[in-house]
């Protein structure tokens, strides 16, 4: 079953692009809960942990359909065309081979790859809200660690993306990171 | 009862998987094959290939299922060795 999905996405080069779109929806998720995190946190008044956590979730929830749906409904669109135009270069029907069931089942792992990378990261992001309001002692606020979590996770995705391109990943990481600040910057200025 | 000992075929199969892919996934599902594919032409999707099978007793009907399964069409068989007898060589 393993080796058949990694002969199926070997054959349609998938893994680039599902690599792709787990740091592109990855990269969302973790700016959309920084943007959320410190908009709580630059309006001034303390908001309630629960309504931080329910309007985080929502938008992590909003996030990971988005990401299911829209690769789903693209990705597949993509195949089906890619197997029309092989079929007429081969003058034959492929639904029954690997290119036919690749197409019906490479949109499937790409819009699950899509939807839960900002779901995965959000998730992550929202933890010391949790544990907060679970009693759990931590260093900062529960709102404060989240924000350093966002920080961190747009760190990792650049440093992971630095990796695979080859470049210096501390390079990479720290371009996301200043997009990050000047996102947070933006915020600061808007609700001050 | 005659054994196929050897069979080239002349296959159009897609760019993917290649041909390394492709003699892999053949001798894969066929152990005992030893597969030789050279590609004699490449076009825009797809390349001409000839997929040379050769085994004690080469399966060509289940041979010629696996290509098809793998997005290939046989156009035609350009060479065969067959012998009436079981030998060890070819």
């Amino acid at each position: 079953m393993i080796a058949q999905l990694r002969f199926l996405l070997q054959l349609t080069h998938a893994q680039r692009i599902a690599r792709r779109y787990f740091v592109t929806n990855g990269f969302d998720g973790a700016l959309t809960m920084m943007g959320l995190t410190m908009g709580f946190y630059s309006a001034g008044t303390a908001v309630a942990a629960p309504v931080m956590i329910s309007a985080c979730l929502g938008a992590a929830v909003a996030l990971a359909v988005s990401g299911l749906a829209s690769a789903y409904v693209s990705e597949s669109a993509e195949r089906e065309k890619e197997l029309r135009e092989l079929e007429q270069a081969v003058v034959g029907d492929l639904q029954d081979t690997a290119h036919g069931r690749a197409a019906r089942t490479v949109p499937v792992l790409i819009a699950a790859v899509n939807g839960s990378a900002p779901l995965v990261i959000a998730l992550f992001i929202m933890t010391p809200l949790w544990l907060e309001q679970a009693g759990v002692p931590l260093p900062l606020s529960g709102l404060e660690c989240a924000i350093a979590l966002a920080f961190v996770s747009l760190f990792l995705l650049g440093a992971f993306l630095g990796t695979i391109s080859g470049r210096f990943w501390l390079w990479s990481a720290l371009r996301t990171l200043a997009v990050a600040l000047l996102t947070a910057g933006i915020i600061f200025f808007f609700n001050a | 009862m005659p054994v196929i000992k050897r069979v080239v075929l002349d296959v159009l199969k897609p760019h993917q998987p290649n041909a390394l892919e492709f003699a892999s996934a053949l001798a894969a599902h066929h152990s005992g094959c030893v597969i030789r594919i050279t590609v004699i032409e490449v076009d825009e999707k797809t390349e001409t290939t000839l997929v040379d099978i050769e085994s004690d007793d080469v399966p060509y009907a289940d041979i010629v299922d696996t290509i098809q399964a793998l997005g290939a069409s046989v156009h035609s068989i350009d060479e065969v060795v067959v012998s009436s007898a079981p030998s060890a060589e070819i």
